[in-house]
C-alpha cells in the first residue's frame, strides 16, 4: 500500500482527481458489483462448505477426498478456471461467480472441520450428561464452539474472494477490475490506482469487520468481559 | 470445445514457431524461475536473521494480512506504468515485479516463523555446548525451520507459475497468451487448451515442490503440509 500512496504524492499526473471526480457514480456502481459477487460467493460457498463439512464430520473417511478435491480446485490460476468456464457460461457474472464459489471451499471446509474437531471432550460429555441429544448437541454446543473458527474462515475466504474478483474483470464480471483493465488498455494509471486501491481497501475494511465479529461472538475469550 | 482444444493442442503447428505453445511454456517457466529465485534470495537471510532475534512477528503478521488483500491484476497493472517509466519497457519486468512482490511474503513468513518456533531448550542446549551465536543459527535454528521454508517456497512457487499467466495482460507471452487471444478470438478450444496448461502446470508445481520438500526434510512431513495449509491462497 505504502507505493501508491508515495507515488500519489511524488508524481501527481499518475492520479488524475479530475478524472475520479468523473467517474463516482461509476465508483460506486462497480463497487456495488464487487460486493454483490462478493456477497454470493461466499454465501453460495458457505452452504455448500457446510454440507462438505457435515459430511465430513459424520463419515471421518470422507474428510480426506473431499479436502483434496476442493484443494485442486483452489490451485487451479483463476485467469484458467475462468476462461475454462467461460464457453459453457458465456461471459459475464457466472463464469466468475462458480470460480469464486469452489475458491471459498478449500478455505471454509477447512476451518468448520478443524473448529468442530478443536471443541473441548469434557465440554461434549457435559453437554450429553445434561441430555442433549446428539443432533441438538452438535448444533447448540459444538457449532456454538466452533464459531470463531468458521468466522475466521470466512474472513480469510472474503478477503480471497475481493482479491480475485478484479481478474474477473477479463471475462467481464464487472466490479473494480473494469477500472484496472480499462486503465491497463489505455496505458492511464488512474484508474489502475482507483481499482487497485479500492480492493485493498474492500479487503482491509472486511478484514476488520469480520475480526471484530469474531470478538463480538466469543465474548468468554476476553477475560472479564461478556459478564 | 473439447474437441477444437484437442485439434490445437496436437497440431504441431500450434507448438512451434515464434509465438508456438513451447516457447510459451519456456516463457511462463523461464519467467515464474526468475521471479522465484530473487523472492527466496531477498526473503531468507532478513527472515533468518529476525527470527533468530525473535523480532518482527508483527511485521510477519502483517505481511501475511496485506499480501492476501493485495489483487495481483491490481500490482501488475500498477507496475506497468512504472516500469515503462523507468525504462524497463513492457512485458517481462513489469510481470517480473508484481510476481516478486506476492513471492516474498509467504517465503520470509515461514521462514521466519520456522526460526522463531524452534523450541528455546533446544536453542539452549546448543549454546550451552559452546556454539557461537551464528553457529546456533546455522548448524540448529536453520536445519530446524527448513521444512517450514521449504512449504513457504512451495506456496509461492503456485502462487508464482499461476500468476504469470496475467503477465500476457502486460504483454508478455506466456501461457495466458492462448486465453487471452482465445477469449478475443472467441475461439475457446484455443481457451480451454491454455487453461488446462496452466492448471497442469500449477498442480505439476506444487507435487514437484512438494516431493522435493520432502526429500529436503524427509524427517518432517506432516509438520511442511500444516505451514503450507496456514498461508496457501487462491490466485
Amino acid at each position: 500500500m505504502t507505493p501508491v500512496l508515495v507515488l500519489a504524492s511524488r508524481h501527481d499526473r499518475l492520479l488524475s482527481w479530475d478524472w475520479i471526480g468523473d467517474h463516482t457514480d461509476e465508483i460506486w456502481e462497480r463497487t456495488l458489483q464487487h460486493l454483490q459477487l462478493t456477497g454470493y460467493a461466499v454465501g453460495i460457498g458457505f452452504v455448500i462448505a457446510m454440507a462438505m463439512a457435515l459430511v465430513s464430520l459424520r463419515w471421518r473417511r470422507a474428510y480426506a477426498p473431499l479436502a483434496a478435491f476442493s484443494g485442486t480446485l483452489y490451485s487451479i490460476p483463476s485467469l484458467a478456471l475462468f476462461a475454462i468456464l467461460v464457453p459453457y457460461t458465456g461471459l459475464g457474472f457466472r463464469p466468475v461467480l462458480i470460480a469464486l464459489v469452489t475458491y471459498t471451499l478449500l478455505i471454509l471446509l477447512r476451518n468448520i472441520v478443524a473448529g468442530v474437531d478443536g471443541v473441548p471432550p469434557d465440554v461434549v460429555e457435559a453437554a450429553e450428561g445434561m441430555g442433549y441429544e446428539p443432533w441438538r448437541r452438535f448444533l447448540a454446543v459444538d457449532l456454538r464452539l466452533a464459531t470463531p473458527a468458521i468466522i475466521g474462515g470466512i474472513r480469510v475466504a472474503t478477503v480471497t474472494v475481493i482479491g480475485l474478483v478484479t481478474v474477473g474483470a477479463l471475462v467481464g464480471s464487472g466490479g473494480y477490475g473494469v477500472f484496472i483493465n480499462d486503465g491497463l488498455s489505455r496505458s492511464f494509471s488512474t484508474p489502475i490506482l482507483v481499482g487497485g486501491g479500492l480492493s485493498i481497501a474492500m479487503a482491509l475494511a472486511f478484514d476488520l469487520l469480520l475480526t471484530l465479529l469474531q470478538r463480538l461472538v466469543t465474548p468468554w475469550a476476553r477475560p472479564g468481559a461478556g459478564r | 470445445m473439447i474437441e477444437d482444444a484437442l485439434t490445437y493442442l496436437t497440431d504441431a503447428d500450434s507448438w512451434w514457431g515464434k509465438s508456438g505453445l513451447a516457447t510459451l511454456i519456456w516463457n511462463h517457466i523461464r519467467l515464474s524461475g526468475a521471479a522465484l529465485l530473487v523472492a527466496v534470495a531477498l526473503a531468507v537471510p532478513p527472515a533468518l536473521l529476525l527470527g533468530h532475534r525473535h523480532r518482527g512477528g508483527l511485521l510477519a503478521l502483517t505481511l501475511v494480512n496485506l499480501s492476501r488483500a493485495l489483487p495481483t491484476f491490481a500490482v501488475i497493472a500498477f507496475v506497468l506504468p512504472l516500469s515503462y517509466e523507468f525504462g524497463f519497457g513492457l512485458g517481462f519486468w513489469p510481470t517480473f515485479v508484481a510476481l516478486l512482490l506476492l513471492a516474498l511474503p509467504p517465503i520470509f513468513v515461514n521462514a521466519f516463523t520456522g526460526v522463531e518456533e524452534v523450541d528455546p531448550a533446544v536453542v539452549e542446549a546448543a549454546r550451552g555446548m559452546g556454539m557461537r551465536d551464528l553457529e546456533v543459527l546455522r548448524r540448529v535454528e536453520v536445519p530446524a525451520a527448513l521444512p517450514l521454508l521449504a512449504a513457504g517456497v512451495r506456496v509461492s512457487a503456485v502462487q508464482v507459475v499461476a500468476t504469470t499467466t496475467l503477465g500476457t495482460l502486460v504483454g508478455y507471452r506466456c501461457l495466458g497468451t492462448p486465453i487471452i487471444q482465445g477469449i478475443a478470438e472467441r475461439s475457446y478450444g484455443k481457451v480451454l487448451a491454455g487453461a488446462v496448461l496452466v492448471a497442469a502446470l500449477s498442480l505439476l508445481t506444487d507435487a514437484a515442490f512438494g516431493v522435493l520438500g520432502n526429500r529436503l526434510t524427509p524427517w518432517a512431513r506432516d509438520r511442511g503440509r500444516e505451514a503450507k495449509a496456514s498461508v496457501q491462497h487462491a490466485t
